[in-house]
């Protein structure tokens, strides 16, 4: 593990922050095209997870665990929020018969 | 130092499948890849704890709650109907220019030191144990009662409501 974890001495932080924007871009992208809730949900999943790698490497270059402990507990908000989302979307299949986010065009104003 | 641009291209590519895949099954099974390449990120980090946790709680927990709700509710048989062209190049547009924006103000910073690790036993299960009961200790319990109230209500909202009976 030692080992492993030398190699990773030259990467700068920039090279961190922009892994994680490349995917937060992703997950955003993922929002706007897809018409499907599941994979409007997974592209949610995938922005957290972004949040979460960009934490643990802050944490790490500053040397200071707090950051990890945050990343813990976006992690139980994740399954919590995925939990209550999904039964929302069971419910809506059940009410319509369809998870097209275009059904639930009253929720407009 | 290639180890992390590897699997950090693998991350982009397959998070770009998981939006693209036409079907959703496979959108899970790219998201589930996806996650994998993150948790190797940690192992990088030496973030060891998180690396489980990555594991077992997304890929082994989420990801399965996912395929489950996609075999209740049977989407095989239509495919989903796409959007029209101009919004979907409308929403690779906005996406694409939060990431330059963000990419270009991280030009402004400057220098950029690289990340080391000072502490190698920062990430492991002792020390952060120590700080989340230490310095964390309610924020820890109030996320227990979270999921509690999370179960609670998935369970209310997933059962379906009993017909009233005609007096």
């Amino acid at each position: 593990m030692e080992s492993l974890t030398n190699t990773m001495h030259a990467v700068p932080l920039n090279h961190y922050i922009l892994l994680s924007t490349i995917i937060f871009a992703i997950g955003v992208m993922g929002v706007l095209i897809r018409r499907n809730a599941i994979v409007i949900f997974m592209s949610v999943e995938l922005m957290l997870n972004s949040v979460n790698l960009l934490l643990t490497a802050f944490s790490v270059y500053r040397g200071d665990a707090t950051g990890q402990v945050f990343v813990f507990f976006i992690m139980a908000l994740a399954a919590a929020e995925v939990a209550v989302g999904l039964a929302i979307i069971v419910m809506i299949y059940r009410n319509t018969n369809s998870i097209d986010i275009n059904v639930l065009n009253r929720l407009k104003w | 130092m290639i180890t992390f641009y590897f699997i950090a291209f693998l991350s982009i590519f397959f998070s770009i499948l998981v939006i693209s895949a036409k079907n959703p099954v496979h959108s899970i099974l790219y998201l589930i890849l996806t996650f994998f390449t993150f948790t190797i990120h940690y192992i990088l980090l030496n973030a060891q704890f998180l690396a489980i946790v990555n594991f077992i709680v997304y890929m082994g927990a989420i990801l399965v709650l996912f395929l489950y709700t996609l075999m209740l509710i049977n989407l095989n048989k239509d495919s989903e109907p796409v959007k029209p062209f101009m919004v979907k190049l409308a929403g690779v547009v906005g996406g694409g220019i939060l990431a330059v924006a963000i990419a270009s103000s991280l030009k402004l910073l400057g220098t950029s030191n690289p990340v080391l690790l000072q502490n190698p036993d920062l990430g492991l299960v002792k020390n952060l144990g120590k700080v989340l009961f230490d310095e964390f200790l309610l924020p820890f319990e109030v996320s227990s009662v979270l999921l509690l109230s999370a179960m609670v209500g998935a369970v209310l909202l997933a059962t379906k409501e009993k017909e009233p009976k005609a007096a």
